[in-house]
């Protein structure tokens, strides 16, 4: 892995600040990527937008990934069955628990919501203990 | 269409946010959450950075009456602390942990070519479609008994 970089990291977050007081600012929006990719699939009749979203998201790792970075972003080991069972538990979780990372932990923080605070403290939480259980369970 | 054009241009700044802080790639998230490890602070220099500037931001925008672009804000209206918000999110750091992605980093890294951010989209449709069904199917049994007992 390469070294913490704590300017890339920080403009980086920067960025997604600012997306997301764009899609507030103009849209109205809460810019929380769980949300709209849920309203994406469902085909909601206000899908257009939601769309755009992603395929921004997209066209802007392409934009990093084939033009800016100075050394292609490392891929780590294929691990197939930690993705379907993490996917499926990130899917249902982030729909049960109305967000995700971005909207309650980047839009929710930023608006003071307070379920928002208890959501990110529970997930971090969640997610460092399972990480403990996990290098447990294969040390064994 | 203006509301279009601004999705795109947020959701372009998004991904560029995402891909240059590196969070599309899962180890390291992984080795922010492996809090007993060589701990990467990555992670939360990125949520830092996002977060103060939608502290100062979302203050002033939201002291307007309305978005540039559309009639009104489209908020979450829920405040109380309930089972499905906790419960939910303690799902989904379970999930994080084990993968290393987060919905937005996972779609971005579908750019990269390998097959684990596919595999990890493709379970993600799954696990929320899954939920609704739960949830709409849990609505409708509640509903009944309910006009039962009345």
């Amino acid at each position: 892995m390469t070294e913490f970089n704590w300017i890339t990291a920080l403009c980086g977050g920067i960025l997604i600040g600012l997306s997301a007081t764009l899609l507030l600012l103009f849209n109205g929006r809460i810019a929380g990527i769980s949300g709209i990719f849920n309203g994406a699939i469902a085909f909601a009749n206000d899908k257009a937008w939601r769309w755009l979203f992603l395929i921004g998201m997209v066209l802007g790792g392409v934009i990093y990934e084939y033009l800016l970075a100075p050394e292609p972003t490392p891929t780590s080991v294929f691990s197939p069955w930690e993705m379907i069972i993490g996917g499926f538990l990130v899917g249902f979780g982030t729909r049960m628990g109305s967000g995700c990372t971005s909207g309650h932990g980047v839009c929710g923080l930023g608006r003071l919501s307070l379920r928002s605070l208890v959501a990110v403290i529970t997930f971090l939480t969640t997610g460092i203990m399972t990480i403990i259980v996990m290098r447990y369970i294969s040390s064994l | 269409m203006k509301q279009n054009l601004i999705a795109l241009i947020a959701g372009l700044l998004f991904g560029l946010g995402l891909s240059i802080s590196q969070m599309i790639d899962r180890d390291r998230v992984l080795g922010f959450l492996d809090v007993t490890g060589v701990w990467d602070p990555t992670l939360l220099f990125v949520l830092a950075g996002a977060v103060a500037v939608t502290l100062i931001t979302f203050r002033f925008v939201l002291r307007r009456s309305h978005p540039l672009f559309s009639s009104q804000f489209y908020l979450p209206t829920k405040q109380d602390i309930d089972i499905p918000l906790v419960a939910g999110a303690a799902i989904f750091g379970m999930g994080w942990g084990i993968a290393g992605y987060c919905p937005g980093p996972s779609i971005v890294a579908l750019v990269l070519g390998i097959w684990n951010p596919v595999l990890f989209v493709i379970a993600l449709i799954f696990g929320s479609l899954t939920y609704k069904w739960y949830s709409t199917r849990k609505n409708r049994v509640e509903l009944t008994s309910y006009t039962k007992e009345n």
